[in-house]
């Protein structure tokens, strides 16, 4: 299984997500140290789940970090992280112009 | 160095500058794109800070790690507190929240454009 559909997987098992998408940035990283020859290195993660209310954006990325400890230690290098509550999807939702 | 040596240099720092970063590569030479991100945004903002190169020293690399409970670097220090990597910077510095408590602290900054 690559390591964009264990990571999907994960947060899915961990946050059930209301919305989640796992992007693998590894190429644009391509040729700098910690980009590993097989990718799969530098991930973007954007989700909203309804655990993170109430929550600061450092609990909430900590929360994450913690769910991929396996990902870290196994290769992960970089990991850029949008993480919203359902509530602040709602607010941006209103904000944008129609 | 032990981990404890590190972890006692880590507190030296971040409460002997108000503005710690710790980075990969340095403010002039970042070697890492999220870490000139952040020195971006401080140097945009105007703010006095202090940086140290995670790269030229293994156990700073790691210790910074385990001592922020914070799996990546750059990380930024403000009065001593963890404040976060690059997507919260970036974010921070968007919403104001960055100016806002750059102000609360006594630290200088430029009004935001």
């Amino acid at each position: 299984m690559s390591r964009q559909s264990r990571i999907a997987d994960t947060l899915t098992r961990a946050f059930s997500p209301q919305h989640l998408e796992v992007e693998d940035d590894s190429a644009r990283h391509a040729g700098h140290a910690g980009a590993g020859a097989g990718g799969e290195t530098h991930f973007n993660v954007r989700m909203a789940a309804a655990s993170f209310e109430g929550m600061s954006r450092v609990a909430r990325q900590r929360a994450v970090n913690e769910a991929l400890a396996a990902e870290f230690a196994g290769g992960l290098h970089a990991l850029s992280l949008t993480l919203r509550a359902p509530s602040e999807l709602a607010a941006a939702a209103a904000a944008a112009p129609a | 160095m032990s981990q404890d040596l590190v972890a006692e240099r880590i507190t030296k720092d971040i409460t002997e500058n108000p503005v710690m970063l710790y980075m990969k590569g340095t403010a002039m030479f970042p070697q890492c794109g999220f870490s000139a991100r952040v020195v971006q945004i401080l140097s945009h903002m105007n703010v006095p800070f202090k940086t140290a190169n995670v790269l030229e020293d293994m156990e700073l690399r790691e210790g910074v790690k385990r001592f922020s409970n914070w799996p990546t670097v750059p990380q930024l220090y403000v009065k001593g507190e963890f404040v976060g990597g690059c997507d919260i910077i970036t974010e921070m510095y968007q919403t104001g929240e960055l100016a806002t408590l750059f102000s609360e602290n006594g630290i200088t900054h430029s009004v935001a454009a």
